[in-house]
C-alpha cells in the first residue's frame, strides 16, 4: 500500500458510511464507484447507492440538481448502504443544503469553500454562509478551498479554466482515499486508461488526486481532518468483484439460458426508469447470446419476446410499474399459450408516473393477481444486488421447465445498489435443460408432462409438429378451440394447479437468521434483506428472540411456509409498500401477520426495523 | 419416416388446409382469400413446417387455425410484434401477418407503423373490410365518412385511414392490393409479396356480407370493374377499361394525375404514364385514386427493397462476436475487474 505513515495516530472505525454530494456535472458518480474499488480491494465489506436527480442537465447548482453517491464500508458484513452519513463531502451549497439531513450529529463535512460563492448559496436558498452563521456547529466541518487547489494542481497542464474545474472530483477522492488509508494506484491506471487520448487530461486528474492526498498527509492540520483505519471484513475466501443488481440480473439470465441449453437470448424493452439499464447492460452482451430489441412500446416489447419463445429462444423482458401495467394483457397471453417468459420489473414509487428515480415493493400485487381472469404465474424476487444472479437463473428454470411467465421483482434500488461479489464457480452453477418436443407421434400442443403439468415445447421448424396455439381456450384433449364449459373448467384448474406444483420443487424456507420458531419472526421480500438482516443481528445480540424470514418465492409460497410462521409468536412484515405481501400472507395462512411499512421512495433505516422489533416484544 | 415424405412432395393448395371447420359467415370474402393464400402457398413450395401465420384477434384472425403450418392467434393489434420477435429468434422461418382494418390500423396502428419502417421480413395481409365485424358491425378506422353502423346511428364523422397509404407513410418498401373475390390476382399479389425480402403490406378488399356488403363495388362488381380498376404492372403504361381506351398522365402545370383517352381519337399510348414500382412519389399519386372519379389501382403499387431488419440485426450481432462466448461465463463475469481474497 503506498500511504506513507499518516502525521498524527489514524482512529479504528468499525465501519464508514461516506456521501458525496455535488452537482450532475461535479462526477459524484465516478468519485463513489472509484472510492468503491478502492476500498473493496483493501478488503472492506461494502454496499453502495447513488441517489441522481431525476432531471437530466438540472440547472447548475440548484438543489434538484445535486448528485450523490453513498458507500458504506467496513470491517464487519455490511449489508446495508447506512442508516446515517459519518462523513458529507458537499462540493457545492446545493449539495449541503440536500444532503445534511442524512449527515449524523457529530459527522464530518467536508466542503469545497471556493464553490460557496453568494451566486451558488442563493441557487441553493441559504440566505447566509452556513459554513460562516453557525448553522453547522453540530457537525465536524472541514473547510478546504478544493475549487482553487485544484486549479492550482494542475495549472501547469495547460487546461482550460472549465476542464481544470472538472477535476475538483479527484482532488476530493485524493482527500478520502487519505482519510481511509486507501491506495489510489488502481484509480490512477484506471484514468490513464479512461483519458488515453487525452493524456493533459489524464496527467490532471492524477495530479488533482494525488494533490488531495497529500493534504491530507501534509497540510496544516486542522482539528477535524483526522485519518482512520478500517480493517479487512472477515470474508470467505475467494475471487471477487463488485456488482450492481441490474448487472448480476444480466449475467444470471445469460448463467440460466446457458443452463437450460438455449442458444439464444432475446430480450425486448422499451426505455423506462429504471429498467432501461438492464436494456443497455445486454445490448452490449451480443457475444454472450443475447439479441436486444427496443421495441416501440411496452406491449411490442413483451410479444416479440412471446414470439421469441415460441419460435424456441429465451424470451426476456423488462420493465417498471406503468409499462408492466401495458404488459398486462399479453401476459395472459403467455399463461394462456403457456410460453416460457421471464419479465423483470425493477419496481418504483406509484401509482402512476409516481416517482421514477425512487423504490417501492408496491407492485407485488399487481404481479400475483393483476391480469384479467384466473391467470396465475410465478413470481420470485431477489434480495440483494449479488442474490439478483441466483435469482435470474432460478427464474429461467421456473420459466422453462414449467411454461409459464416468470416476474422476476426488483426495484429502483437493486437496480443501482452494489456490493462486492464473491464469483460462482460456472461449473458448479445448475443445469436444467429444455427437451423441444421433435416426436410427431401422439403430439398436440397442449401435451402435458404428468409431472410439471408442462405442455410441451414444440418450436416452428419442426416437421410433423405444425400446430395453431392462441388466446383462445384449448381442449386439454386436442389442443383445438374449445368453449366447452367443463373443458374450461378443467383447463382453468391446471392452469392454477402448475404453478401451484412450483412449491414442490423449490427449497423449503429457512429463517436467514435465527431459529425456526420464537417470539417474533420478522418477514421480508426483495431489496429490504440488508437492512431487516442487520436489525435482527443486532436485536439477537441484544438477546432479543427474533428471526428473520426472507421470501425469494412470492408466487407460489414455498410449501412450510405456513407452518413455519405458524412456529413464531408474531410475525412483523416491513414492506416498503403499504401492507401487500402481508396480506397475501394472512389470506394463504390465516396467520396475524402486521405489517410495518414505508413510503417514502427510500429504503427502510436499519434503526426503523430496530425500533419496530422493540416496539413488537 | 412418413413425416419427411409428406414435407417433401409438392403439395397441394388443400394440403395447406388443417382439419378445423371454417366457421366465417357464408358468403364472407374471407373464405376467397384462404382459398387464394393456399393456393399461393402452394405455388411457393412453401413448407409448412417452416412457414408461421400470426394473427391478432377479428374475422380475419382466425385464419391462422385454418391452415396446416404453424400458426399463432394472438391479441388485438399485436400480430407485428409476435412476428418480430419470431424472426428475431429464427430469420429462416417464413413468417406471414394476417390482419383486419380495425386490428391492424386501430387497435394496432402504432405496431404497423414500426414493423413497416424497421422492414422486418414479413407479409402482412390486411383484409380491409371497412367495418368490425366479429363485434357485431361498428365503423372502424376505413370507414368512409358516414357509414351508419351500431355505434354512429348518425354516420360516421371521421376521416378514413388508407391502408396503403399509411403504409407508404411509414416507410413500407412493398405495398400492393388487391380484391378478396379476384382470385388470380391476389395469388399473383402474395407470391410478390413473398418474394420480397423485408416488409410486404398487402391491402385486400374484402366484402363483409353481413356488416357492410357492397361497400366496393363501385369498382368490384362485374358491371364496374372493367371501368373502375387498374391493374398495374411494372413498365406499362397505366392504363384501364374494357379495351384499355383511358389511360392516365401527370396534369400539367400541377403535381396531379389526370384521365385521358388513348388511341382512337384520344393519345398515343406513349405520352400515357408508364408504371415504375420503385418510384415512391408515382405510388403515393396512385394511391389516392379512388371512384368516380378515377380507377382504384390495384397491383403492386411500390416495390422498392432495402436490407430487412433481422438482416441487419444478425449482421450487426454477428459483428459483435454473437454466441462466441455463450460457454465462457468466466469471461463474463470477470471482466471490469476482480480482486482476490485469500
Amino acid at each position: 500500500m503506498a500511504t506513507t505513515t499518516p502525521p498524527r495516530a489514524r482512529q479504528s472505525r468499525e465501519s464508514v458510511v461516506i456521501r458525496f454530494a455535488g452537482d450532475s456535472g461535479d462526477g459524484m458518480q465516478v468519485t463513489g464507484s472509484r472510492f468503491t474499488v478502492e476500498a473493496a480491494l483493501a478488503g472492506n465489506d461494502l454496499t453502495t447507492f447513488p441517489d441522481f436527480p431525476a432531471e437530466i442537465r438540472a440547472p447548475a447548482g440548484t438543489t434538484y440538481g445535486v448528485s450523490a453517491f453513498q458507500i458504506h464500508f467496513g470491517g464487519v458484513d455490511v449489508t446495508t448502504p447506512g442508516d446515517a452519513v459519518d462523513v458529507l463531502v458537499a462540493m457545492n451549497p446545493a449539495a449541503l443544503k440536500v444532503d445534511l439531513k442524512d449527515l449524523r450529529l457529530g459527522g464530518t463535512v467536508v466542503v469545497d469553500t471556493g464553490a460557496f460563492t453568494e451566486r451558488n448559496l442563493a441557487k441553493a436558498g441559504f440566505p447566509a454562509n452556513p459554513i460562516e452563521d453557525g448553522s453547522l456547529a453540530q457537525y465536524q466541518v472541514l473547510t478546504v478551498d478544493i475549487t482553487r487547489l485544484t486549479a492550482e494542481a494542475v495549472k501547469d497542464l495547460g487546461l482550460s479554466t472549465r476542464e481544470a474545474h472538472r477535476c475538483r472530483n479527484m482532488w476530493a477522492l485524493g482527500l478520502m482515499l487519505w482519510m481511509y488509508g486507501r491506495d489510489r494506484q488502481v484509480t490512477t491506471d484506471w484514468l490513464r486508461r479512461k483519458f488515453a487520448d487525452r493524456p493533459e487530461l489524464a496527467q490532471a486528474n492524477v495530479a488533482a488526486l494525488n494533490a488531495g492526498h497529500a493534504f491530507g498527509e501534509t497540510a496544516e492540520m486542522s482539528e477535524h481532518l483526522v485519518g482512520y483505519t478500517v480493517a479487512k471484513a472477515p470474508v470467505e475466501p475467494g475471487r471477487y468483484r463488485a456488482v450492481s443488481g441490474t448487472e448480476a440480473i444480466a449475467w444470471g439470465l445469460i448463467a440460466g439460458m446457458r443452463a437450460a441449453g438455449l442458444q439464444k437470448m432475446i430480450f425486448a424493452g422499451y426505455p423506462i426508469t429504471p429498467a432501461s439499464l438492464l436494456l443497455h447492460t445486454l445490448a452490449n452482451l451480443k457475444a454472450h447470446g443475447v439479441i436486444t430489441f427496443q421495441a416501440e412500446d411496452e406491449i411490442a416489447a413483451i410479444g416479440a419476446v412471446i414470439g421469441a419463445a415460441y419460435a424456441g429462444a429465451l424470451g426476456v423482458t423488462s420493465s417498471s410499474g406503468p409499462g408492466m401495467a401495458l404488459k398486462t394483457e399479453m401476459l395472459g397471453l403467455a399463461i394462456a399459450t403457456e410460453l416460457p417468459l421471464v419479465v423483470v420489473n425493477s419496481q418504483r414509487a406509484g401509482p402512476s408516473t409516481g416517482m421514477p428515480t425512487k423504490a417501492e415493493q408496491s407492485d407485488l400485487f399487481q404481479a400475483v393477481h393483476g391480469r384479467n381472469a384466473d391467470a396465475p404465474l410465478a413470481v420470485i424476487a431477489p434480495a440483494t444486488a449479488s442474490d439478483c444472479f441466483e435469482v435470474a437463473i432460478e427464474a429461467v428454470r421456473i420459466a422453462t421447465k414449467y411454461m409459464t411467465p416468470v416476474i422476476l421483482l426488483s426495484d429502483a434500488y437493486l437496480a443501482h445498489a452494489a456490493e462486492p461479489w464473491r464469483l460462482p464457480d460456472p461449473s458448479a452453477l445448475p443445469r436444467f435443460p429444455v427437451h423441444f418436443r421433435t416426436d410427431p407421434a401422439g403430439f398436440h400442443p397442449f401435451l402435458r408432462d404428468p409431472v410439471t403439468l408442462a405442455r410441451a415445447w414444440a418450436v416452428p421448424g419442426t416437421s410433423g409438429l405444425e400446430h395453431r396455439i392462441g388466446g383462445l381456450e384449448k381442449d386439454y384433449d386436442t389442443g383445438h378451440i374449445s368453449y366447452d364449459p367443463e373443458n374450461h373448467a378443467r383447463m382453468t384448474r391446471t392452469r392454477a394447479a402448475k404453478i401451484a406444483g412450483i412449491a414442490n420443487d423449490i427449497p423449503r424456507q429457512r429463517a436467514a437468521l435465527g431459529a425456526d420458531h420464537g417470539a417474533v419472526a420478522v418477514v421480508g421480500w426483495g431489496s429490504t434483506y440488508g437492512a431487516i438482516q442487520q436489525a435482527v443481528r443486532d436485536a439477537r445480540e441484544d438477546g432479543l428472540d427474533v428471526s428473520h424470514v426472507h421470501l425469494r418465492y412470492l408466487n407460489p409460497f414455498p410449501s412450510n411456509l405456513g407452518d413455519l410462521l405458524k412456529r413464531f409468536d408474531r410475525v412483523l412484515v416491513p414492506e416498503m409498500n403499504t401492507g401487500q405481501l402481508v396480506q397475501l400472507l394472512r389470506a394463504a395462512y390465516l396467520v396475524p401477520a402486521e405489517g410495518l411499512n414505508k413510503v417514502e421512495g427510500k429504503p427502510f433505516k436499519v434503526a426503523e426495523l430496530s425500533a419496530a422489533i422493540r416496539a413488537s416484544l | 419416416m412418413t413425416v419427411a415424405t409428406i414435407t417433401d412432395a409438392e403439395l397441394a393448395p388443400k394440403d395447406y388446409a388443417s382439419d378445423q371447420e371454417v366457421r366465417w359467415c357464408p358468403g364472407c370474402g374471407d373464405y376467397a382469400i384462404l382459398k387464394a393464400v393456399q393456393k399461393a402457398l402452394a405455388e411457393l413450395g412453401a413448407r409448412r413446417e417452416r412457414t408461421v401465420f400470426v394473427s391478432g384477434i377479428g374475422c380475419a384472425a382466425r385464419f391462422p387455425y385454418y391452415l396446416s403450418t404453424y400458426g399463432f392467434h394472438t391479441i388485438h393489434g399485436r400480430a407485428p410484434t409476435i412476428a418480430t420477435g419470431i424472426k428475431l429468434a429464427n430469420p429462416d422461418l417464413d413468417v406471414w401477418v394476417i390482419t383486419g382494418d380495425g386490428d391492424g390500423l386501430s387497435i394496432g396502428g402504432n405496431h404497423m407503423l414500426h414493423v413497416l419502417r424497421r422492414n422486418v421480413d414479413l407479409q402482412i395481409v390486411l383484409f380491409n373490410n371497412e367495418i368490425y365485424g366479429l363485434t357485431k358491425g361498428q365503423y372502424s378506422p376505413t370507414s368512409r365518412r358516414g357509414t351508419r353502423s351500431p355505434s354512429t346511428p348518425q354516420g360516421s364523422i371521421e376521416n378514413p385511414v388508407s391502408p396503403c397509404a399509411f403504409a407508404l407513410g411509414a416507410g413500407a418498401r412493398f405495398v400492393g392490393r388487391a380484391v378478396d373475390t379476384q382470385q388470380a390476382d391476389v395469388v399473383a399479389l402474395l407470391k410478390r409479396a413473398h418474394a420480397h425480402k423485408g416488409a410486404s403490406f398487402v391491402e385486400v378488399f374484402q366484402n363483409c356480407v353481413v356488416f357492410n356488403d357492397g361497400v366496393f363495388d363501385s369498382f368490384t362488381a362485374k358491371t364496374a370493374a372493367p371501368d373502375a380498376q387498374l391493374h398495374l404492372e411494372h413498365g406499362k403504361p397505366l392504363l384501364f377499361g374494357p379495351n384499355k381506351e383511358r389511360g392516365l398522365r401527370l396534369k400539367r402545370g400541377t403535381l396531379a394525375l389526370e384521365v385521358v383517352p388513348v388511341g382512337d381519337g384520344g393519345l398515343p399510348p406513349h405520352d400515357i404514364l408508364v408504371h415504375d414500382e420503385t418510384n415512391r412519389a408515382l405510388a403515393q399519386l396512385l394511391v389516392g385514386l379512388e371512384p368516380p372519379e378515377f380507377p382504384m389501382a390495384l397491383g403492386v403499387l411500390y416495390c422498392a427493397p432495402a436490407t430487412s431488419y433481422e438482416a441487419d440485426v444478425y449482421a450487426q450481432a454477428r459483428a459483435a462476436g454473437l454466441g462466441r462466448d455463450v460457454a465462457d461465463l468466466g469471461t463474463l463475469l470477470t471482466r471490469d475487474g476482480t480482486w482476490t481474497v485469500e
